[in-house]
């Protein structure tokens, strides 16, 4: 039977697929200690060459927001399109702003 | 990259009378369906019946299983591989199946059970996986046939779950997509370099390889639709999108017109272009071999299976090992700051 | 009907190149046994992932080899159509995996001398093609002794059973490290010719990185072994014959077979 105390402990991989950008949440993986983790991301996720930098958070680490909130955190915004840029209408001659 | 459509439905709990639910899970119940219907993802936290976590979880980690235990009857040939450029590319190949696995490990373990649960799954015989490993691979042709037969049958059943209602699922899915269509390219490819420039004895390894494994490919698809009654529930959820029998005549069909331009012959001589059905009409498949297979009484079953516990056990010391130096670095960590 | 083997020319340049490359190629095979067999999925991968970079290592030198022989001998005809007694590797590659402690030993043995070599090759070697091959090498390398260094240090600072399967591999691994510090005639010979350094230039700077890992990992170097293995004069264990009758097998059995 498996025993969470034998388990190795569950990490959180993000990369980042070229300087300039940011770093991508791509999936999970089990290893001992972080320098595992680091060399198997590196080893899992970016044998494509997919990344130029990996991250890795022991997933018990990661806050989330709760999905139950999500009308709380995230509908308000939904009715304050002010803050997005297409909801300004400009001439042509200077829309790429 | 090894799908099967089993029927991983399980049957409603109890009695067929439903629990008594409150007003307010019936509400998230309403919620979840309505964003089903509005082909709206579905996260690792959000609310979900039971029954599709439990649904998904069996799926994705019997896919998982697939992915591992599909490792071995190619792994077979690694050291046997005939030029260098083809070990490394059967190597690659391997090892992006178990790429594969952890990322549906992964995606599982979203779903509230730990890669050790499933693996103890797989180990204890509860868990399946997709019974065409279970077949033997007896020579180097069988390499490009897989390649072409199993993976193109596999890469069928994977595209539409790049659409499933469970994003983790979906996500992973669109990885391994990216990376399987190398896996049917480079066995096509191998086979087509030794059915044109190859010798004789070439030539004739590959239509055995092709004769052996053209029936368990087809298999793949799983039963036929009118013996899979709870397709209907997984494709509501958009956990299965195309049915068994659409998938397998899509893949016949198309492997038909391969097989031509390889210069092999199908070993189904009741295989003919239907004018009307604009399709492939083929022969009986047997379906007594299938679920004889799955029940665990094919060809490599035992050693399959063998061979992961073996790999999991022989590992168990250098698992616990791992784990006992980290603990060890991190009480002189702590002693060290303090 | 079977192919027959290939003749080789040797000098001295083929045999320097010839044991670098079959070293390499040796070690990957090996090394690969390990997929579907790992202790854990990410290192089923993390292997498959070093014998890959090794056998990319392994075409490139043995291509150079063919090229320098100058008898249209290409990589596949050096891999897998030779006799036993002219494959070069040394002995150390050959040795059959053993547990997951053997090979981690094994794999940071090899690669600390692989990549002591990459660097003076990339540098030094008069060689261009040589030279750039080291130059891609040795980042690889570099790799390989980190994770494989990593867990010998895991293994022999974790549990009792992990130290002491730990101690059975150096004491088992050990006395295969002599060869590749020997300098014979056809070494000096390539060596003065401009190839690449003398091996027996890597023993110091070998002997201390190992230690340098054996001490973090509580482990004891053990003392110099009065034995010596002859691989890379083309006299293998007799682990070698198996590997080559595996390994050479549809080479031998479909000759004029493409692939």
């Amino acid at each position: 039977m498996s025993d969470i105390n034998k388990e190795w402990p569950l990490w959180e991989v993000f990369v980042r697929s070229k300087a300039g950008l940011d770093h991508k949440h791509c999936g999970s993986l089990h290893a001992a200690d972080a320098k595992m983790a680091i060399q198997m991301a590196r080893d899992v996720y970016t044998r494509r060459q997919e990344g130029c930098s990996v991250w890795v958070v022991q997933s018990d680490q990661i806050v989330a927001s709760d999905p139950g909130d999500k009308d709380m955190y995230f509908d308000p915004a939904e009715d304050k399109v002010y803050r997005h840029p297409t909801f300004y209408q400009l001439p042509k001659a200077v829309d790429h702003m | 990259m090894y799908t099967q459509a089993m029927d991983t439905m399980g049957k409603e709990p109890g009695d067929g009378t439903k629990p008594v639910r409150s007003a307010d899970e019936m509400r998230l119940q309403e919620r979840f369906d309505e964003r089903i219907d509005a082909g709206d993802f579905i996260e690792a936290k959000d609310w979900m019946p039971d029954h599709y976590r439990k649904t998904l979880l069996r799926q994705i980690s019997q896919h998982a299983h697939s992915e591992i235990v599909g490792m071995l009857p190619e792994g077979n040939w690694i050291s046997r591989a005939p030029t260098l450029k083809r070990k490394a590319i059967l190597l690659a190949k391997v090892q992006d199946e178990g790429g594969h696995g952890l990322y549906l490990y992964a995606a599982a373990e979203t779903l509230g059970t730990s890669r050790d649960q499933m693996l103890d799954a797989l180990h204890t015989g509860k868990a399946k996986y997709s019974s065409i490993f279970n077949y033997p691979t007896l020579t180097w042709a069988d390499m490009g046939v897989i390649g072409w037969l199993v993976d193109g049958a596999a890469i069928m059943n994977q595209v539409p779950i790049c659409r499933c209602s469970y994003a983790p699922y979906a996500r992973a899915m669109i990885r391994i997509c990216r990376e399987e269509s190398f896996h049917q390219r480079q066995g096509y490819e191998a086979l087509l370099t030794m059915m044109q420039n190859g010798t004789q004895a070439q030539k004739e390894m590959v239509q055995d390889a092709v004769n052996r494994w053209w029936w368990p490919s087809i298999m793949m698809f799983g039963p036929p639709d009118d013996q899979s009654p709870n397709s209907a529930q997984s494709m509501r959820w958009g956990i299965k999108r195309v049915s068994n029998d659409e998938l397998r005549q899509k893949f016949i069909d198309a492997t038909v017109e391969q097989a031509k331009i390889l210069g092999v012959t199908l070993p189904d001589p009741d295989l003919k272009w239907n004018e009307q059905r604009q399709a492939h009409d083929h022969g009986p498949i047997d379906w007594e071999e299938f679920w004889r297979v799955i029940a665990g009484d094919g060809p490599c079953n035992r050693e399959r299976l063998g061979a992961r516990v073996k790999a999991w056990d022989d590992g168990a010391w250098v698992r616990e090992a791992a784990l006992a130096h980290s603990r060890k670095q991190q009480q002189r960590d702590i002693k060290e700051a303090a | 009907m079977t192919a027959a083997s290939i003749q080789l020319e040797l000098t001295p340049a083929t045999q320097y190149l010839l044991r670098i490359g079959d070293s390499c190629l040796i070690l990957a095979q090996r090394i690969s046994e390990w997929c579907g067999h790992a202790p854990v999925l990410e290192e089923d991968i993390a292997m498959s992932n070093i014998a890959l970079d090794l056998i990319g290592q392994a075409r490139a030198v043995l291509t150079r080899a063919g090229e320098v022989e100058g008898r249209s001998h290409d990589e596949d005809q050096l891999a897998f159509l030779r006799q036993e007694r002219d494959y070069f590797n040394v002995t150390l590659a050959e040795l059959p995996r053993g547990d997951f402690a053997n090979a981690v030993l094994r794999n940071t043995m090899a690669a600390t001398w692989l990549k002591l070599l990459w660097e003076r090759l990339a540098m030094e070697s008069k060689d261009e093609e040589l030279r750039a091959i080291a130059a891609k090498a040795v980042k690889e390398a570099r790799y390989h002794q980190q994770h494989s260094g990593d867990w010998v240090v895991r293994l022999g600072d974790g549990t009792d059973e992990s130290r002491q399967r730990m101690e059975a591999a150096l004491a088992s691994l050990w006395r295969f490290a002599a060869e590749l510090f020997d300098t014979d005639a056809a070494d000096e010979a390539a060596a003065d010719a401009g190839w690449g350094p003398r091996w027996s230039e890597l023993k110091a700077p070998w002997q201390a990185e190992m230690q340098q890992i054996l001490s973090e990992a509580g482990l004891t170097m053990p003392a110099e072994s009065k034995f010596q293995s002859d691989g890379k004069r083309g006299r293998h264990s007799e682990h070698m014959g198996f590997i080559l009758a595996d390994m050479q097998y549809l080479q031998r059995a479909f000759p004029g077979g493409v692939w």
